[in-house]
C-alpha cells in the first residue's frame, strides 16, 4: 500500500481560484504565513500548559500522559480565555484600525498636533 | 466568565470512526476554532462601519448616487483596507483549517479506511454506484475549500475528505452545532415532531446527506421509518454509513445517487428533507431536484430545506453584500444566486401550491450549551449561524 505523503498533500490547493485582497499580493503572503506562525505558536504553548499542570500534579513528566490529556471544566475554559487573549494580541493592529475608524477625533495625524501645540 | 468562547476540541462526540488525534492536532483545532470565534465577533463588526464612514459616502461623492446592487457594494468594498484585511483572515482561516484537518486524516488514511470498511462490512445499508457520473457542478471547484470536495479519493475505499469534514466541522462552526455536529438535523427533527405531532412518516428521504450528521437524529426520532440517505459523493457515504453503524443507528440507508433523478417510484416517500445542500447545486439543477422531490412524494407528503435565508427586497444592500462572502470567496459559488431565488417561486415552479408552502426560522439544537444560559446577543457570522431558516410545502 502506498503510504500517503501527508505532509504535502495536508497543504493541497482547493480547486477553484484564490482571490487576493491586498493590492499587492507579497501582503497576502507575509500575512498567510505570519497566521500560520500564530496558530503554531498558539499549539506550543498548548502543549507547555498541559506539561506545566502534570508537572505540578505528579512532580515528573510523563510523555504518555500529554496525549491522553483531557482538560476538565475550568482548565478547558481557562485554555480558551488564553486563546482569545492571545488572538486579540496577535490582531491587535487590525483593532485598532477599527478604533481609528469608528473615532476619527482620536486618530489626528501627530503634525497636525503638534502645530496645535503651538499656541497652547 | 461568560464570554461564549468556543468549546475545546476534545468536546466532540467519540464514536468507533472519528480520527485519532494528537494532544498537538486537538491544540490545533482549539486556536483555529477562537480565531473563527475573534474574526466573527470582533474583526467583521468593523466591515459595517467601514461602509457607512469611507465606501459609501466616498462611492456618492464619486458617483452622485447611492448604490443600486450589492455588486456594486463588494466592488467598492475590495478596496477598503478593513474589508481586505478581514477577508484576508478568513480566507487564511479556512485554509488553515483545511491544511490542520487534512494534516491528522491523512496521515492515519489507510487505518481510518480499514475502520470504515470494517464497519460496512457485509451491511446491505450503504449502496455505491462508481459509475455514477459526477453533476458538472460538483466537479468545477471544490466545495468551501475542501481539496477533493466529496468525491475525491486518494485510493480504492478513501474515508479521507469525510473524515476531515467530520473533525474539522466543529471547529469552522466552534462547536454550536453540538458535540456530534448535528444541531440542523436535531431541530428540524423536533420541530416536525412537535409542529405536527399526528405526522407519522414511513419512508424518509434526506437528499445531499453528505456524512450523514443530520439525517441521524432524525432517523433516530423517527425510529420506526425507512430513512434513505443519499449523496454524490463515495468517501462521505462510506464513512457516514460506518458512522451510523458506529452510532448504533440501523434505520438508514446510505445510497450513491443524484438527487436530480432517482429510480425511485413516484409518491414514494412521506417525507423528504434537505439540510444546508441546495447552496451546493446549481441554477437550473436546483429546480430539477425540486421537481424530482415533487414526483417521489406521497400526496400528503411533506418537504423540508434547510438553507441560508434568501435576499429579499427589503433587506439592504450591505446585508446581502455581506452575505454573500462564502459565494467568492469560500468556493461557494451558488450561493450568490441561490439567495436571488424566491423559495416559494422554487416550490410552485416544481408542483406544489402557493398556498401549502411555508417558511419559518428553527434554533439548532445545541447539547454543548450551558443549561440555562441565555446566548449572548451575538452578531451572526453570515452563513455560519446555527439559527436555520426552514422553507418547504406539504404537497397535496
Amino acid at each position: 500500500m502506498e503510504p500517503v505523503d501527508y505532509i504535502k498533500l495536508a497543504g493541497t490547493k482547493a480547486k477553484g481560484g484564490r482571490p487576493y485582497f491586498f493590492q499587492d499580493p507579497a501582503v497576502e503572503r507575509v500575512l498567510n504565513i505570519t497566521m500560520a506562525v500564530a496558530g503554531e505558536l498558539a499549539v506550543m504553548r498548548e502543549r507547555m500548559d498541559t506539561l506545566e499542570r502534570l508537572l505540578a500534579d505528579k512532580g515528573l513528566l510523563d510523555q504518555s500522559a500529554i496525549e491522553a490529556y483531557v482538560p476538565d471544566e475550568a482548565a478547558g475554559a481557562e485554555r480558551q480565555q488564553w486563546h482569545a487573549e492571545y488572538i486579540a494580541r496577535v490582531l491587535r493592529i487590525v483593532q485598532q484600525e477599527l478604533e481609528a475608524m469608528a473615532h476619527p477625533e482620536h486618530n489626528i495625524p501627530l503634525e497636525k498636533i503638534a502645530d496645535e501645540l503651538e499656541s497652547l | 466568565m461568560s464570554q461564549n468562547l468556543p468549546p475545546v476540541w476534545s468536546k466532540i462526540a467519540r464514536h468507533d470512526l472519528l480520527p485519532d488525534t494528537t494532544h498537538d492536532e486537538r491544540a490545533r483545532f482549539n486556536f483555529l476554532a477562537n480565531l473563527n470565534k475573534h474574526l466573527a465577533a470582533v474583526v467583521s463588526p468593523g466591515n459595517k462601519p467601514a461602509y457607512e464612514l469611507r465606501v459609501r459616502p466616498d462611492f456618492i461623492k464619486r458617483k452622485g448616487r447611492d448604490f443600486e446592487t450589492r455588486e456594486e457594494v463588494r466592488e467598492a468594498m475590495k478596496s477598503d483596507p478593513h474589508y481586505q484585511a478581514w477577508s484576508a483572515l478568513r480566507r487564511s482561516a479556512m485554509e488553515m483549517r483545511q491544511q490542520a484537518g487534512r494534516s491528522l486524516v491523512l496521515r492515519q488514511a489507510h487505518e481510518l479506511a480499514e475502520r470504515a470498511a470494517a464497519l460496512n462490512d457485509g451491511k446491505a445499508t450503504l449502496e455505491l454506484h462508481p459509475e455514477m457520473p459526477l453533476p458538472p457542478y460538483i466537479t468545477i471547484m471544490d466545495n468551501h475549500l475542501m481539496p477533493g470536495s466529496y468525491h475525491g479519493e486518494l485510493f480504492e475505499g478513501d474515508v479521507s475528505n469525510a473524515a476531515n469534514y467530520d473533525a474539522g466541522l466543529f471547529v469552522t462552526t466552534a462547536g454550536m452545532l453540538g458535540r456530534l455536529n448535528d444541531g440542523g438535523g436535531k431541530a428540524i427533527a423536533a420541530y416536525v415532531r412537535e409542529t405536527y405531532p399526528d405526522f407519522k412518516p414511513r419512508r424518509i428521504l434526506d437528499i445531499g446527506c453528505g456524512l450523514g450528521h443530520n439525517v441521524l437524529p432524525i432517523a433516530q426520532a423517527f425510529p420506526e421509518a425507512e430513512v434513505i440517505a443519499i449523496d454524490t459523493g463515495a468517501p462521505m457515504l462510506r464513512y457516514g454509513h460506518a458512522r451510523a453503524v458506529a452510532l448504533g443507528v440501523k434505520n438508514v440507508h446510505f445510497i450513491q445517487m443524484n438527487c436530480e433523478s432517482t429510480p425511485f417510484e413516484a409518491g414514494s416517500f412521506d417525507w423528504v428533507q434537505s439540510t444546508m445542500f441546495l447552496h451546493e447545486t446549481a441554477g437550473k439543477a436546483i429546480f430539477r431536484i425540486m421537481e424530482e422531490v415533487h414526483r417521489l412524494l406521497r400526496p400528503g407528503g411533506l418537504t423540508l430545506h434547510i438553507e441560508q435565508p434568501q435576499y429579499t427586497p427589503d433587506m439592504d444592500l450591505y446585508e446581502q453584500f455581506i452575505r454573500d462572502w462564502d459565494a467568492y470567496y469560500n468556493n461557494e459559488p451558488f450561493w450568490s444566486k441561490m439567495h436571488d431565488i424566491d423559495p416559494c417561486d422554487l416550490m410552485v415552479h416544481a408542483g406544489f401550491r402557493a398556498e401549502d408552502f411555508m417558511q419559518v426560522g428553527v434554533k439548532a439544537v445545541n447539547d454543548l450549551a450551558n443549561p440555562g444560559e441565555k446566548p449572548k446577543d451575538e452578531p451572526e457570522d453570515h452563513g455560519r449561524s446555527p439559527k436555520w431558516n426552514v422553507f418547504g410545502a406539504w404537497k397535496k
